[in-house]
């Protein structure tokens, strides 16, 4: 999706000034999945909110990104729990199997891996979650299942 | 739509809710936690719907979802009403009989119901489980009782009662001086006495105030506030409502983790049908009391969970901590006094005012009273969350309630309070579980968070592990956070690598003790505990790695080679086409071999093969 000047506008007259700074980046980055610069150039011009802060408070916060991320996301739990059962090596398939390291984005922008500290559903450890799916108890083997079955339905879509 | 102007106004309205209720309803509970979600539970939901419609039986019977009543090891739950027979591990396609026996014919079915590991028993009814008969469950009580997204469930349960007679009954002195007789400590991990923060707040001159819940739970493995936020959100939204009226504040924010999507969406609801019910907002009950309350939602930041650090984040600025005094009691979210409480303190508050001070103080120890919810998760049988007294057993803990080790391995440590807790080890397996105890141990009691770890856990990898979270979740504001922990890191991933020096562990123990002492906040305060704890009980396994380059438990990666059992190999080659760089050679049929030259140690092999043919050494 392409950023759009005019959408911006609403968003930050629905949250008013100053204060909300981060509730505005978190619909932007809702939006668009990622904060595109013109975005963050406008919203310090339109709040008035120093440049230097608004990209301060982009790159402080973990659920923000600078870069256009994939349609999907793919997402390894790596709380305590999940660790101790084995969510290395299923980040390691998972790394391997599309090419790219955690934050990063597979070259078609369709998959974008991440990590996410607890998800705190540890009885189901090691987890995945891919876009709002959670997959338990995941091993190397599901890994790859989950895989191909993402990858099919990618190609489907297409 | 009621709305409810007085006292009396409640209580009718309480008694319309009980009086309209059959005691007799055939109801089917379903828990709609995140766990259960994520085992499957909406779909069990939807088709247990479906098939009442089919079977004709819709009518008159209720399906219900509710929060998480604790037992995720076994979803996704489901509890049938009248007689509250638990089923567990239902799937979809479990339904079917379901509706045809148990619900058309009041038969139960074997199969689904839990057997006690030890005794080989069957139960049937869900209070009579192990896992819930040794807690004592008073915060976590109507989780898996009522519907979180209905008001009147919690109303019918006593629900806004408490709130009714501090406005109605009580001074604000007198419900702060309630909750200082009561004894209760912020669960929130420090443990200060709640009733005399909220004094502070009281006596702090003010035209304006702010109350503020803490639910930014950063600490992996632990999920207690969501599974309150989600399965009981009025038990929350009424207790920061007593607490504003007692410390004069007129407006609340939860601050809540991006990362919790459904407690989010409950609190949400709970608040919109809180202000539908003159239960918030102006004029609260009648009483001339007005307060609103706001969610802010986190943006994945640990450090937002520090109290300084979270109200920056509230003001729309990155979340970095400020140095204490002045406290947020004296000047805290925009310049104004603020109390910030945790969840789980504030879910306390309606019990502590319904039942009395002394109801509280009769369970725990003479400096911890009530109970403590913990998230019991890692290498033990019954993952989930529990509720127990104040003092009990850590050996109770792990093994009553919890259930014990799976897999016949052996127990190692408890890891309690987090990345800024300590491990605890099994000499210690009888220590009491309350705030001073486990502060003599090196631990902390932390927010509820509780790994197990077992033989197969290396320590000095879970020291690394939570190192390398705090690390990353640093500021970077204060020079002991950023630069001590990183070089603490730097030297752990040397050791783990197998290129330890002699002076290594005296160095992380002076690094360690420095970066507690001389940082800004609690984040780098604690962030040392998992390494000078595992030092201090396991000192073994760092001068093994150091020493002997070995790792004991055979994690670190390294320090081990995988090596193919000749013996069991069967040569089916699942191993040589997945390795991901070619280190392993072999013909069909026959025992392959890893080249360890080139071998990684990803462990993929280990995790594919079906006969238990590779190991590590």
């Amino acid at each position: 999706m392409d950023f759009e000047p005019s959408e911006l506008a609403e968003t930050i007259g629905r949250n008013g000034t100053g204060d909300s700074l981060i509730s505005v980046l978190e619909e932007i980055q809702a939006r668009y999945r990622y904060l595109p610069q013109e975005a963050m150039i406008l919203v310090s011009e339109r709040m008035g909110v120093p440049l230097s802060q608004v990209y301060s408070v982009a790159t402080f916060y973990n659920a923000f990104s600078l870069v256009p991320r994939g349609k999907h996301t793919i997402c390894v739990c790596t709380g305590t729990a999940c660790h101790v059962r084995g969510a290395v090596q299923v980040l390691d398939r998972l790394k391997s199997g599309l090419g790219v390291g955690p934050g990063g984005t597979t070259r078609d922008r369709q998959f974008t891996l991440e990590t996410v500290n607890c998800l705190g559903c540890c009885a189901l450890g090691p987890v995945v979650v891919l876009d709002d799916e959670y997959e338990g108890q995941m091993t190397t083997r599901k890994v790859d299942k989950l895989l191909k079955h993402a990858m099919h339905q990618v190609g489907g879509e297409r | 739509m009621i709305e409810l102007r007085s006292p009396q106004a409640l209580v009718d309205y309480r008694q319309g809710i009980r009086a309209a209720a059959d005691p007799l309803q055939r109801r089917i509970r379903v828990c709609d936690g995140t766990g259960c979600r994520a085992l499957g539970s909406r779909k069990v939901l939807a088709r247990l719907q479906e098939t009442l419609r089919e079977a004709g039986l819709a009518e008159g019977i209720e399906v219900a979802p509710t929060g998480c009543p604790g037992f995720c090891e076994l979803g996704p739950l489901i509890t049938i009403d009248p007689e509250k027979i638990a089923y567990n591990r239902v799937s979809v396609d479990d339904v079917p009989a379901i509706v045809a026996k148990t619900i058309a014919q009041g038969e139960i079915i074997d199969g689904l119901l839990f057997v006690d590991p030890v005794t080989g028993q069957t139960i049937i009814h869900d209070h009579e489980l192990p896992f819930y008969t040794k807690q004592i469950r008073r915060v976590l009580e109507l989780n898996g009782e009522i519907d979180p997204t209905r008001i009147e469930d919690y109303v019918a349960y006593d629900g806004y009662a408490a709130l009714s007679k501090s406005l109605w009954q009580m001074t604000p002195e007198q419900v702060i001086e309630e909750v200082k007789q009561s004894g209760l400590r912020g669960r929130g991990g420090a443990g200060f006495p709640t009733g005399m923060k909220w004094q502070f707040c009281r006596q702090s001159p003010s035209d304006v105030k702010y109350v503020i819940c803490n639910a930014d739970e950063g600490d992996p493995g632990a999920f207690m506030d969501r599974s309150i936020l989600e399965g009981n959100p009025h038990s929350v939204v009424e207790g920061m409502i007593i607490g504003a009226y007692a410390m004069g504040a007129t407006q609340g924010y939860v601050y809540i983790r991006n990362e919790y999507p459904l407690a989010v969406q409950n609190l949400k609801i709970a608040l919109k049908l809180a202000r539908e019910h003159g239960l918030l907002g102006k004029d609260i009950l009648g009483s001339g009391f007005d307060l609103d309350i706001e969610i802010r939602v986190g943006s994945g930041a640990f450090v937002c969970g520090e109290e300084t650090a979270l109200m920056a984040s509230i003001e729309g600025k990155i979340g970095e901590p400020r140095p204490r005094p002045p406290y947020p009691a004296q000047s805290g979210l925009w310049g104004k006094p603020t109390n910030i409480n945790n969840v789980k303190t504030w879910a306390n508050i309606p019990l502590i005012v319904r039942n009395g001070s002394d109801w509280f103080a009769s369970v725990g120890t003479e400096k911890s009273k009530g109970t403590m919810i913990f998230s019991l998760v890692g290498k033990i049988r019954n993952t989930g969350l529990v509720e127990v007294p104040m003092g009990i057993s850590l050996g109770e803990l792990i093994y009553d309630v919890g259930g014990g080790i799976p897999g016949g391995k052996e127990f190692k440590a408890a890891q309690i309070g987090g990345p800024s807790g300590g491990c605890i080890p099994k000499e210690h397996l009888d220590v009491s579980v309350d705030y001073e105890s486990l502060k003599a141990l090196g631990a902390i009691m932390g927010s509820g968070g509780l790994v197990v770890t077992d033989e197969d856990t290396c320590m000095v990898d879970l020291a690394r592990y939570f190192l390398e979270f705090t690390q990353e979740e640093s500021c970077g504001k204060c020079v002991p956070c950023r630069v001590g922990t990183r070089a603490m890191l730097e030297t752990l991933e040397r050791i783990c690598a197998g290129q330890g020096r002699e002076g290594d562990i005296e160095y992380l123990i002076e690094l360690g003790q420095e970066v507690k002492r001389s940082s800004l906040c609690a984040l780098g305060g604690t962030a040392p505990n998992p390494v000078l704890t595992t030092i201090r009980y396991f000192r073994d396994e760092y001068e093994a790695h150091i020493y002997d380059k070995k790792c004991p438990a055979k994690v670190c990666k390294g320090l081990i080679t995988y090596k193919v059992v000749a013996a069991l190999c069967t040569g089916c080659m699942i191993c040589a086409r997945n390795c991901p760089v070619n280190a392993i050679a072999g013909e069909k049929g026959q025992p392959h071999v890893i080249n360890p030259e080139v071998c990684t140690r990803c462990g993929i092999c280990q995790s594919l093969c079906n006969f238990d043919a590779i190991v590590a050494d």
